[in-house]
């Protein structure tokens, strides 16, 4: 625990097993997320990604290992700690997870509200966040008039609100077709690069590990530009791209979207082909 | 194999004293977060925040949506308490009684027990069906994520809503009631309206006022909770919202039939009646 603090990681699993119904989802699963590094969680059906990602935000709790996220050890947090821990995060829900009786904007605005935020600053933070996501014509819509990629918009965008530093995406181009799920990644890009957030990304496509690892977003001239590192880190600090393929409740592979692309090894095989 | 076959079998199926164990411990634990849930309600009244806006939404909802239904069958209740007992106070020359009755049947028990099971019908399925809804679609995972503690936004303010409007609906069936009452008194029977009015407003002491008011603030307790904790606990997509709110109805129901005996016994005793 001598680690310089900002090198330290900012999302560790360490030993971390929980099953349901009396069958092991994840055992003894260790891994860390480096800060503004982008871990691609990738694993079949039923083999803990989503499970993973709730341990990670607080909403389910270990029965044994330890979580520590932004440095608090989350397995002796009580519930009210949670919560105020939860408020410096962003979830993305794999349908969006959107309160279908609120229009978007208040569905945005919903966690600046619960903090006590000035409505002048709410309604500005939330033109922010839905136009970063193209959705600012969108604001008095109903989640149920929405497509399913511009619901996974605007649910980045209510997330992203409140500017946290640990951003956690559960599927978040699952059921979509190409073209969109080829816009959503080029969000997270943008947030990764343009605000530097540390993320935990599950997925079973691939394809969305390497659009991460191989685009990056110039902040300067506004356009998503190709990454010539392939996802290794090209200097101390930069936004990094790892992937992490579960199997069995464990960790199976833990590396670049590269090392995946050379590995011989037939089950990594099967999610590349 | 074959000798392998029945040792495969009798591995793989649970004894019948396991799976009684099995039901026994779910339901013990069903009550315990029932309990905990209910306990945890009124608990969030004594600290912030408070969502007092979600609140006014759901006394809308369930009192205001409910009003229709409940002065209907307020109606037709205390009407067909005067056919059911006019006939026999005729026998005896004593039909100015059925305002007795009806008064007394109304406001102590009928009024509290039917208000009490429609709008446990009508709202507790309403809050099992929408909170299943929440679960199933994540979106209670997405309130705790953003820090909201769900027993605070979601359930205390619909136990605070039922059990504030409860009485105020109850309220409202027995006038209609006693209404109903008159009018099918007053063209059947002929009882001139003072008549049936004093004698209506006489049968009732305070004790009698006070199991009316009182029993509809468990009842609505009994409503929400039912409900809140039913959709809470969905588990299996909208197949088991759909059991949670057939449940939650149910529960509710037999909850308030029971509760309302046990109610009726100890405010009976604090009234002086020694039954």
């Amino acid at each position: 625990m001598n680690t310089d603090a900002s090198s330290a990681p900012v999302i560790s699993f360490e030993n971390v097993s929980i099953g349901f119904d009396q069958a092991d989802v994840l055992r003894g699963l260790s891994f860390s997320v480096a800060p503004r590094e982008t871990k691609v969680l990738v694993g079949e059906s039923g083999t803990g990604k989503t499970i993973i990602l709730k341990l990670a935000a607080g909403l389910l709790r270990p029965e044994s290992g330890a979580v520590h996220v932004l440095g608090r050890d989350l397995s002796s947090m009580t519930e009210k700690q949670l919560l105020d821990f939860r408020r410096q995060i962003g979830f993305v829900f794999q349908e969006g997870a959107l309160f279908d009786s609120l229009t978007v904007a208040d569905n945005v605005a919903y966690l600046l509200r619960e903090g006590g935020v000035a409505e002048d600053e709410i309604e500005a933070r939330v033109r922010e966040s839905l136009r970063f996501v193209e959705m600012e014509d969108a604001l008095e819509k109903l989640p149920d008039e929405l497509s399913g990629g511009m619901r996974r918009r605007v649910s980045i965008a209510r997330a992203l609100v409140s500017r946290p530093r640990v951003v956690f995406y559960d599927s978040p181009t699952a059921g979509l077709d190409p073209v969109t799920s080829q816009r959503i990644i080029t969000l997270i890009l943008r947030l990764r690069d343009s605000q530097g957030v540390t993320a935990l990304l599950a997925t079973h496509r691939l394809q969305d590990a390497f659009g991460l690892a191989n685009y990056r977003f110039d902040a300067a001239t506004g356009k998503i530009l190709s990454a010539p590192e392939n996802g290794r880190r090209p200097s101390p600090g930069a936004p990094e791209t790892n992937l992490l393929v579960l199997r069995d409740g464990k960790s199976y592979f833990e590396g670049s979207p590269k090392n995946i692309a050379d590995s011989q090894d037939p089950y990594l095989h099967r999610f590349l082909v | 194999m074959a000798a392998t076959e029945p040792k495969l079998i009798a591995q793989s199926s649970p004894s019948v004293a396991a799976a009684i164990a099995e039901a026994v411990k779910k339901s013990i634990l069903a009550v315990q977060d029932y309990s905990l849930l209910s306990l945890q309600s009124v608990g969030n009244l004594f600290s912030p925040p408070h969502y007092v806006g979600d609140m006014l939404e759901q006394m809308d909802l369930i009192g205001v949506g409910s009003l229709p239904i409940v002065l209907l069958t307020g109606f037709f209740i205390g009407a067909v308490l005067v056919l059911q007992t006019a006939a026999q106070f005729e026998r005896f020359g004593q039909t100015a009684l059925t305002a007795d009755v009806v008064s007394l049947a109304l406001v102590r028990e009928l009024g509290p027990t039917i208000t009490g099971l429609l709008v446990a019908g009508r709202c507790s399925s309403g809050i099992a069906s929408e909170l299943g809804s929440m679960v199933v679609t994540e979106q209670v995972d997405a309130m705790r994520a953003m820090g909201t503690d769900p027993t605070r936004k979601l359930v205390t303010p619909r136990v605070v809503a039922t059990v504030l409007m409860l009485p105020l609906l109850t309220s409202m069936a027995d006038l209609l009631g006693l209404i109903g009452g008159y009018m099918v008194s007053h063209f059947t029977l002929r009882l001139g309206a003072v008549a049936f009015w004093t004698r209506a407003m006489d049968a009732l002491e305070f004790s009698d006022l006070m199991m009316g008011l009182t029993k509809p603030l468990v009842f609505g307790f009994i409503v929400a909770t039912v409900g809140c904790y039913q959709g809470l606990s969905v588990r299996g997509g909208t197949q088991g919202v759909g059991r949670a709110t057939t449940a939650a109805v149910v529960g509710a129901s037999v909850f308030i039939l029971v509760a309302n005996f046990f109610l009726t016994k100890v405010m009976l005793f604090f009234a002086g009646h020694t039954l």
